[in-house]
């Protein structure tokens, strides 16, 4: 077996999968063996729209210190931003 | 052996009936032929997995490896049908067991077939072998780094599946079990443990056990691979599979 935690959020945004742009409603996170990325595990993050079917999906493996940048910076963005701009 | 064969996605009637697609690989020539199904990993129904299913035609059985991510996701792409069915919990155990019983039949009705039927699976296909094996009449079985037949699933995990290690006094046929010393699911002991219920029951079975390997060696494709432990693998399963399915 090869599954660890998930975590499943919804979302509002969009994201852009084998066809194009589509609205995304749900992401899961979770630690496990990648389909492509050259390591045992990494940190994988499905942004999905169930509704679309399982196609539309943008998929993403990082390696667990790729993840926790990428965390990093996401934080790191958004507190710059402004305030009255995160409505 | 002149390892020609042909391969093809055909579509077979599964668990309830239900039309799914299966990739069938067999050898040229009249037989008599053993036959094996396949069971992919939880990745899907992949071209890793397709090439496994080739490997076994070279080698003088007949294949076949049904889609059991099919249902969840029709035409989707491997990974993306993978996807789906691990937000949905994975493969009921019912489900797996009715897919793997028709594609038992329909190799064994193939011509040329000599009527013995095997199993083989990868990751969760491991412990989804074994559960077929304790739930049809089958001749061998090939459990490959398959966990959650002893231990439940780590708390947190999505899939639904539960021990089944009390099916074991079930289990219709020889069992070879390979294993990575590193793999945490299933980690050693709870292969072991696995080992020491079938010697209690005195159900036939061979574990081996590599070291400096983890889960998932024998995907070429992967930074798993082992080459040692893969190819020492292979070479069990052709003389398992000799011994018991076999012309």
């Amino acid at each position: 077996m090869c599954t660890y935690l998930t975590e499943q959020i919804q979302i509002t945004g969009s994201g852009k999968g084998a066809t194009g742009w589509f609205a995304l409603s749900d992401a899961s996170v979770y630690f496990d063996h990648p389909v492509h990325a050259m390591a045992d595990h990494t940190l994988n993050i499905d942004f999905l729209n169930p509704r679309q079917g399982p196609s539309a999906r943008v998929a993403v493996e990082l390696t667990a210190e790729s993840a926790r940048a990428l965390a990093k910076a996401i934080e790191a963005a958004l507190a710059s931003v402004p305030p009255g701009m995160l409505a | 052996m002149n390892e020609a064969l042909t391969a093809e996605t055909i579509s077979i009637n599964g668990y309830g009936g239900d039309e799914i697609e299966a990739y069938l690989a067999r050898p040229m020539g009249d037989g008599p032929f053993g036959s094996v199904v396949v069971i992919h990993h939880m990745p899907g129904y992949d071209s890793g997995t397709k090439e496994i299913t080739r490997k076994f035609a070279a080698h003088g059985y007949a294949a076949l490896m049904p889609n059991l991510h099919h249902r969840d996701a029709p035409g989707a792409s491997p990974d993306d049908a993978a996807a789906a069915s691990r937000a949905s919990g994975g493969v009921p155990d019912d489900r797996l067991v009715g897919d793997v019983g028709a594609a038992a039949g329909y190799l064994r009705a193939l011509p040329g077939a000599n009527g013995k039927a095997g199993v083989i699976g990868y990751c969760s296909g491991g412990r989804q072998s074994f559960l077929a094996a304790c739930s049809l009449q089958l001749d061998a079985a090939v459990d490959c780094y398959g966990a959650c037949i002893v231990n439940p699933p780590p708390e947190g995990m999505p899939m639904k599946v539960q021990p089944i290690v009390g099916l074991s006094k079930d289990l219709s046929c020889p069992l070879l079990g390979l294993f990575g010393a590193d793999d945490k699911f299933p980690a050693p002991a709870e292969t072991a443990e696995l080992s020491r219920v079938l010697d209690d029951l005195g159900k036939e079975h061979e574990f081996h056990t590599y070291d400096g390997t983890g889960h998932s060696f024998f995907t070429t494709d992967r930074a798993a691979y082992r080459v040692e432990a893969a190819n020492d693998g292979w070479a069990k399963i052709w003389d398992f599979y000799g011994r018991y399915l076999a012309g």
